[in-house]
């Protein structure tokens, strides 16, 4: 049963990886999905093959678009497993999340669209400024959830000096 | 004219063992039923058994097995009914659990010593199921295989009989609802059904980029998405059901470890 008041560290620091990785795997997910409804389906810009994509390519967007799949369910079922064990911990979690999702992204701009050529992020344009911005904020997502974690570390250091302790 | 006959066998055939599937599944759930010391059978596995033989058979009777032998993309609708749908629909209704419950002890007892022969066992296993679902398409498609299932009668209904049987296996070793012999670890299923996915999205950007032979490029292409998309979905219906019951065995789990215990915060 979750606990009304106040944080409980303890199984905060006994999870801290589970939490990490919750938001590793459904931040990657989530990018994911957004790419193939955002990208794919609503603005057109992407397409579903290009002509230009090395057999290597349709391998590695195969293996990712299903491993995304499940990172998203998966990620989520460990976020109700978490919640259960009164050990979720958001900023860990968004930590994580940042991280996951920002990789995916970086993977997806460098080595999907330019080394395996799948497809470009829109057609009949400079792409060099959507290049930039998609791999750059890629980057931005991953410093962020790096800082988040580093400060949810340094969260559950002061909440372990703060507590009296009995002996 | 030769049409017409061959789709009158493919109805009567697949027709007829629909309507026997259901029929004998409602006998075996009134004679569950009547057994007192039973739980009454649960009524959404009715549900599930009777719309997971109506759609599979509906892809393979009448209009629709009309249109999906001309046209690329309701051949794709049709195989998302028979060979994922379909299977999904009827492995939720649990039937052999309820032919196990109905049979005479003796018999039933016979049926469970078959589930555990080792032949069962190697058709249960995830890999191969995998290969014998995902595998099969890939020969279907990129093959000639295609193109003669058109022109020959034993080979269609050859074809159909593979890949709902595929697609059964493929759903049951990786969701156990009925009983099976060997349990593999969910981290194991997982990857295997991560591996098959890819196969399956794989083989739908091949057939966009390359056109089964005879096929149309604007149809193959359109197929092509159809079975990317409608294959992720009937998929991800699997997977939340996979995860659930990992979350939900895990906590049952946990709980026998340590009854109502929680974790106190150290001092």
């Amino acid at each position: 049963m979750p606990k009304k008041h106040g944080v409980n560290w303890a199984n905060r620091r006994k999870f801290q990886t589970k939490n990490l990785w919750a938001g590793i795997l459904f931040g990657l997910g989530f990018v994911a999905f957004m790419d193939e409804t955002v990208f794919h389906q609503l603005l057109h810009w992407h397409k579903f093959y290009d002509k230009s994509t090395v057999a290597m390519g349709l391998v590695s967007d195969g293996l990712f678009h299903a491993f995304s799949w499940f990172a998203t369910v998966g990620g989520l079922y460990l976020v109700a497993d978490l919640r259960r064990q009164d050990a979720l911990w958001h900023k860990m979690f968004w930590g994580g999340k940042l991280v996951g999702g920002g990789a995916f992204q970086l993977y997806d701009g460098t080595i999907q669209h330019k080394v395996l050529r799948i497809h470009q992020i829109r057609y009949d344009v400079d792409i060099v400024p959507y290049d930039v911005v998609w791999n750059g904020s890629a980057i931005i997502m991953i410093a962020a959830g790096f800082l988040l974690i580093r400060s949810a570390k340094q969260d559950s250091r002061g909440a372990g000096q703060v507590k009296p302790h009995a002996v | 004219m030769l049409y017409d006959s061959f789709f009158a066998v493919t109805d009567w055939l697949f027709g007829v063992s629909a309507l026997l599937a259901i029929g004998l599944y409602l006998v075996g759930v009134y004679l569950s039923d009547r057994q007192e010391r039973l739980r009454k059978w649960p009524r959404l596995r009715i549900v599930s058994w009777v719309s997971g033989a109506v759609l599979s058979a509906s892809a393979l009777v009448g209009p629709l097995a009309v249109l999906s032998h001309g046209n690329f993309i309701w051949h794709m609708a049709g195989h998302l009914l028979v060979g994922m749908l379909g299977p999904l629909l009827l492995a939720l209704g649990a039937p052999m659990t309820l032919l196990l419950r109905t049979l005479p002890v003796r018999q039933a007892r016979r049926v469970s010593r078959l589930l555990r022969s080792r032949l069962a066992g190697f058709y249960i296993h995830p890999v191969t199921a995998a290969v014998l679902n995902i595998g099969g398409l890939w020969l279907l498609y990129t093959t000639g295989l295609f193109a003669a299932m058109h022109h020959h009668l034993w080979l269609h209904i050859l074809v159909h009989v593979h890949v709902f049987a595929a697609g059964y296996l493929f759903t049951v070793s990786m969701l156990y609802i009925d009983p099976v012999s060997r349990r593999f670890s969910y981290g194991y299923r997982t990857v295997v059904f991560i591996l098959a996915l890819a196969g399956h999205g794989i083989l739908s950007k091949f057939l966009y980029a390359y056109s089964p032979h005879g096929v149309p490029v604007e149809e193959a292409r359109a197929g092509a998405m159809l079975m990317y998309y409608g294959g992720d979905a009937v998929d991800l219906v699997i997977i939340v059901l996979l995860f659930r019951s990992w979350y939900l065995s895990s906590g049952s789990r946990r709980s026998a470890i340590s009854p109502g215990v929680p974790v106190r915060e150290m001092t």
